[in-house]
């Protein structure tokens, strides 16, 4: 679409941070800590379900550099939760920072702290516990209503009502109609019934959960953390450590990586803990082997599909139940089962008469899950999308025709997305382009290579949203130096996604300067405005129009203090090109006098700070296509192309919309191919290493492109809409389908291994 | 994590040997892994300095260092022609190039690891290696023998006339294999290796003469067949026993199709 | 402990270190803080240094090992990296930069013994690399770019 010509904004800036990270500059938390920082390590559980009934830590403390080792009977006893959200939490308050009751394989029984590594280690490997071993629930289909409790304290609490109740092993629960979806499914020509499996995926960023702590000079607790969510974590701590929130700062350098594992606190407490004991710093490095086996990995979720068509296609009803699987705790457990509906069934706005989505989300004796990339919305389009194209393929109508004939258009009322009006959507757009960028024709017909292999493509669209609506907050800060420099302040994180970046070309667009002249500074709770942090594809939406905002506010307040320079009123000052003009003169203020003339004899402060929230959520969407070939013989499925066009609205930064989009697509590619969660007897990931649990190389994910159609947002900065999370939906469905047109059999659980491939027949042949 | 009391680079394969005879010592090789587990080790005995980190060639045999590393191996011109860049693709998607720059066919063999390419390759050719004391067995003979105290000097690779073909079936590009197969033609006789069943590599000859009348898609077939009715395999988190066999019948039946192909050349 | 010397960075380095101290820890411990840990497994290439040139897991190496031999960390190359990281740095790859000087330093190690390489090159030679935020193809398109340039040059 047209759209204006911007300066700084559609522009493929570097990112500011670019430099210093591709020359190895010690800019992350393991790189600033201080050497006399004791080392912090934590005993886990090896059982799934237990009681600690003695735990005896009189040889660990003996060991030489141990300063101390505590115990369920050394914490706080009121229960907390580790999600990071606005609060009221909609996460149930059900966790100590250590509990007597360890509720699965990796739950943590002792936090040690020690001069060394070494020590530390040791001092773990010499604490004795006896456990009162009790039996499991590991299978999240039989969870609800099992005489098993996986929390049968009675200090638990739900902070909002969302269906849950511990005495049920339910997190939450829900139903939600809208039509008559049993009188139109009866009406239906064909009605598919299908269930779908995703596993408890790890995000699997390259820096593990991380946190380093100590008193600062107030004697505060100073806190820096790998964390996409600063104030958060300063609320989380606060409930569990039972000190006052001002006294504690929270602060994150640079993060290798979140995709939504450090939108928990899984680090923060223990170290967090210990200097408040000890009086000194202290870090906590999770190895590899605990970021996999006590993260805060995807829900794993089984969503049953009812899509109920006549024969020309016309998808008519879309009933949909999720089970979700919480495991031992509830962080993000209410909230993420609900995308799966929310973000899969208004894709077919244009032809839906009646829907009905219900959720259980429940507690079992496995790894805590959390929030991951996609966040509920990638299982439930791995399902829905796989149902549409399984519809396409017995009625033998082109998959791309299916979703012309169905989806949702522009200017449409959504009533499966709360009712919001699609005000920009490109999705039309998108199938459009993909199809001819990637030649579906051409590649979609399955073809024979010789020797057992095959070449054919699957497609899927997806959506998102932007925010969450009437609940996050994002603020900015935009301050004029005496230079006529600006300095913006931000409670968003950067995790390497770019935020930094793009809000500041945001801000130079606004103030007509170059993006160099916009330094950024974030995320600090003692120096940044309140944000709910970077979650949910809310920064560059919802942050984006803080900054927007706070700029305007900025220009007005630079015009009086123009206007107190030249004397006049302000009324007659304009902000033009970079300059402050008075009207029907040639008179102009530059930046820099403004700057100056703030710190002298002025009542006026060259600065603004503005928080911003939304109504309405505006969804991404995105079509991805994929190429295959694929060896029936041995399964083995290889990616020649996979290709793809998104909606972001305008992307602010096209380069890094684009990164966005690839490494969505190769985690999209991993959970689909080849990254697997099998636990063993007590609940245990198997893969719980980077040599077991195989995310995609270079040589794994074929060639990719990513386009782009412009749709304009009304409600977002510049017409921008999010990106991050979008972008892992369509690998899981397209992956599928092309397996399907490769083989004749769909294969409805993730991932999808060669052995599956290679051993299970087609019903055709 | 490790823990290693002392450690001491060796002069010479005598005192290596002797300090190998103390329970908690360890000979170290590419050190791969030396993170994994709770070892503790008193000495760590390097023989780096030992100067067994050369592949020397002469007109019989390629006499290869137990120090030499695994991307040498995938690098090295006339080992990889000798045998038809079956090593290099034995090696080359084994985790990275700086892995391979470290791991040893020394330890790699020593291990007699179920997943190991290199057994299964080498297992392949008429191929020895040499222990101190010990002296020089057969490298068959070798992956049968329980792990003891001697030291792996050398893999001597004979140069007797191969016709060999490797190939893997992995779920992630450089991950360890699902199955890992080599066939080859020495000696008159046709020899299928099957690794990472996941059990140790194990040989299978052609003792019936399946192949005798000549390379078809047929005497192919049955001859993988064959392979596949005579090993064991079993199943763990990368595949189970049954996709195990089927992979073992259709890698040694493609394998078996190109050494045809090499042989009509 | 072992007394040891490492030339390090183009300077003599000597320390009193015990028999299991891992070269990564050493160089961190000297200042070296580009050099990262991602795994315990030797799976990530995040910790990838020269050793007399040649790329190697510095997670996997005893720096009791190491001793009299020449070892070369990104802090130690930064004029060399400058030389291609801005096209990286173009594309947007950087990302969170937690696998950035791994992937730099064994980027290096590459255009050493293959100054053009193909692309299939390119990702063989750094399959070893993970990077979970990219997606690796603006790593490659960035590389491509360089030596591009260096063609119109």
């Amino acid at each position: 679409m047209e759209h204006k010509e911007y300066k700084s904004i559609n522009k493929s800036v570097r990112k500011k941070d670019a430099m210093q990270l591709l020359l190895g500059k010690p800019v992350y938390t393991e790189d600033i800590v201080p050497d006399n920082a004791l080392v912090v390590k934590l005993l886990r559980s090896p059982h799934a379900n237990a009681i600690v009934k003695t735990i005896n830590t009189k040889a660990a403390k003996l060991v030489p550099g141990v300063v101390d080792v505590y115990t369920w009977e050394d914490v706080p006893q009121s229960r907390f939760t580790n999600a990071g959200q606005t609060y009221p939490e909609p996460s149930p308050y059900d966790r100590l920072i250590i509990d007597r009751h360890v509720r699965f394989s990796g739950d943590v029984v002792a936090i040690v702290a020690a001069e060394n590594e070494k020590a530390a280690s040791k001092a773990v490997s010499l604490i004795k516990v006896e456990y009162d071993v009790l039996e499991p629930v590991l299978d999240f289909r039989t969870a609800k209503d099992n005489k098993i409790l996986v929390h049968p304290e009675d200090n638990w609490v739900a902070p909002c009502e969302v269906g849950g109740s511990n005495k049920r092993n339910l997190v939450a629960s829900e139903e939600n109609t809208h039509g008559d979806v049993d009188s139109v499914m009866a009406d239906c020509d064909i009605v598919l019934d299908r269930t779908y499996h995703m596993k408890a995926y790890n995000q699997a960023m390259m820096e593990t959960f991380r946190t380093y702590t100590t008193l600062d000079r107030y004697g505060r607790l100073h806190v820096i953390s790998s964390t996409q969510i600063v104030f958060h974590v300063r609320r989380i701590l606060s409930h569990a450590l039972g000190i006052p929130k001002n006294m504690i700062r929270v602060e994150k350098p640079r993060i290798g990586g979140g995709f939504g594992a450090k939108q928990s606190a899984i680090s923060e407490v223990y170290p967090a803990f210990v200097t408040i004991k000890t009086g000194r710093p202290a870090m906590i490095i999770f190895t590899r082997e605990e970021s996999q086996i006590a993260g805060s990995p995807r829900h794993e979720m089984e969503v049953r599909v009812k899509l109920g068509a006549d024969k020309t296609g016309k998808i008519r009803v879309l009933d949909l139940y999720t089970l979700s699987n919480s495991g031992a705790y509830g962080e993000h457990g209410p909230t993420t089962v609900g995308l799966s509906g929310h973000k899969s069934i208004p894709m077919y706005t244009g032809s839906l008469e009646a829907f009905r989505f219900n959720f259980d989300v429940v507690y079992t004796n496995t790894m805590a899950a959390g929030a991951y990339r996609g966040y509920g919305a990638t299982q439930g389009i791995f399902a829905v999308e796989t149902t549409v194209n399984e519809l396409a393929e017995m009625l033998n109508i082109d998959p791309t025709e299916i979703r012309n004939m169905n989806m949702l258009k522009e200017g449409m009322i959504m009533p499966a997305y709360y009712n919001e009006l699609a005000a920009a959507c490109a999705l039309d757009k998108c199938l459009e382009h993909c199809k001819e960028m990637f030649e579906w024709d051409k590649k979609y017909p399955v073809r024979d290579m010789g020797n057992g292999k095959v070449r054919t493509a699957g497609m899927a669209m997806a959506m998102q949203g932007s925010s969450i609506s009437n609940v996050d907050v994002g603020s900015a800060t935009v301050k004029l130096t005496e230079d006529g420099t600006y300095m913006l302040l931000i409670g968003a994180a950067d995790m390497g996604t770019g935020c930094d970046t793009i809000l500041a070309q945001m801000v130079a667009e606004c103030m007509d300067c170059s993006v160099d002249d916009v330094a950024v500074f974030g995320a600090d709770t003692d120096a940044s405005p309140y944000d709910s942090g970077s979650y949910a594809s809310s920064t560059t939406y919802l942050t984006g129009k803080a900054v927007e905002k706070a700029c305007a506010e900025l220009k007005t307040k630079m015009c009086s203090i123009a206007a107190d320079i030249l004397g006049c009123d302000s009324e007659e000052m304009i902000f033009e090109e970079g300059l402050i003009r008075r009207i029907n003169t040639e008179q102009t203020v530059s930046m820099r006098e403004i700057g100056v003339k703030a710190q002298v004899s002025n009542t006026k402060s060259a600065e603004s700070s503005v928080s911003h929230s939304s109504p309405v959520s505006p969804p991404p969407f995105m079509v991805g296509m994929v190429e295959i070939e694929l060896d029936r013989l041995t399964g083995e499925v290889t990616i020649i192309d996979y290709m793809a066009v998104v909606d972001c609205g305008i992307p602010i930064n096209p380069a890094l919309a684009r990164i966005q989009a690839e490494g969505g697509i190769v985690q999209g590619i991993g959970h689909t191919l080849m990254e697997n969660v099998t636990n063993d007897a007590s609940g245990r990931p198997i893969e719980s290493s980077f040599m077991q649990y195989k995310v995609p190389t270079r040589l794994d994910m074929g060639n990719l492109k990513v386009e782009f159609e412009h749709s304009y947002e009304p409600t977002g900065p510049f017409g921008a809409k999010s990106i991050g999370e979008i972008v892992i939906n369509t690998p899981g469905p397209a992956l599928a389908h092309a397996i399907y047109r490769a083989t004749g059999v769909w294969h409805r659980e993730l991932p999808i291994t060669p052995e599956q491939i290679a051993m299970t027949k087609s019903s055709k042949e | 994590m490790i823990s290693i009391q002392k450690y001491e680079k060796v002069q010479s394969l005598e005192q290596a040997f002797e300090l190998n005879q103390g329970k908690k010592n360890r000979i170290i090789g590419g050190m791969m892994w030396l993170n994994m587990g709770h070892t503790k080790v008193n000495t760590a005995i390097d023989i780096s300095g030992l100067g067994l980190n050369t592949i020397e060639e002469t007109d019989e045999e390629f006499i290869i260092g137990a120090m030499v590393t695994l991307r040498q191996l995938e690098q090295h011109e006339s080992l990889n022609s000798f045998t038809s860049d079956s090593v290099k693709n034995a090696v080359k998607d084994i985790v990275g190039v700086q892995f391979r720059n470290m791991a040893t066919i020394g330890g790699s063999l020593w291990g007699r690891f179920g997943f190991s390419d290199l057994l299964t390759v080498f297992l392949a050719m008429d191929s020895y290696v040499e222990l101190y004391p010990t002296g020089i067995v057969s490298l068959k003979e070798f992956s049968e023998m329980k792990r003891d105290n001697s030291i792996l000097v050398n893999l001597i690779v004979k140069k007797t006339p191969i016709k060999i073909c490797y190939s893997a079936m992995r779920a992630q590009r450089t991950d360890f294999p699902v199955l890992a197969c080599a066939t080859s033609f020495v000696n008159g006789e046709y020899r299928a290796v099957i690794g990472a069943r996941p059990a140790k590599a194990k040989v299978v000859l052609d003792n019936e003469g399946i192949l005798d009348s000549g390379i078809t898609e047929e005497t192919a077939t049955k001859f993988a067949e064959y392979v596949a009715a005579n090993i064991v395999t079993g199943s763990n988190n990368r595949g189970g026993a049954k996709y195990r066999k089927h992979l073992a019948l259709v890698l040694t039946m493609r394998n078996i199709m190109k050494l045809g192909g090499d042989r009509n050349d | 402990m072992i007394e040891i010397t490492i030339n390090l960075n183009g300077k003599k380095i000597s320390d009193r270190i015990e028999a299991d101290t891992l070269l990564i820890d050493f160089l961190r411990s000297h200042n070296c803080l580009s050099v990262k840990r991602g795994c315990e497994t030797t799976n990530c290439g995040l910790c990838t240094v020269l050793m007399d040139d040649t790329p190697i897991l510095s997670c996997s190496m005893l720096a009791a090992r190491a001793a009299g031999h020449t070892v070369y960390t990104l802090e130690g190359l930064q004029e060399e990296a400058s030389s291609f990281v801005g096209f990286i740095a173009d594309q947007g790859a950087d990302q969170c930069g937690f696998c950035n000087p791994g992937f730099v330093m064994n980027t290096i190690a590459l255009l050493r013994e293959n100054p053009d390489p193909t692309d299939d090159e390119i990702r063989a030679f750094l399959a070893g690399n993970l990077c979970r935020c990219s997606g690796y193809e603006g790593q490659l398109r960035g590389i491509r770019n360089y030596l591009n340039s260096l063609k119109e040059q």
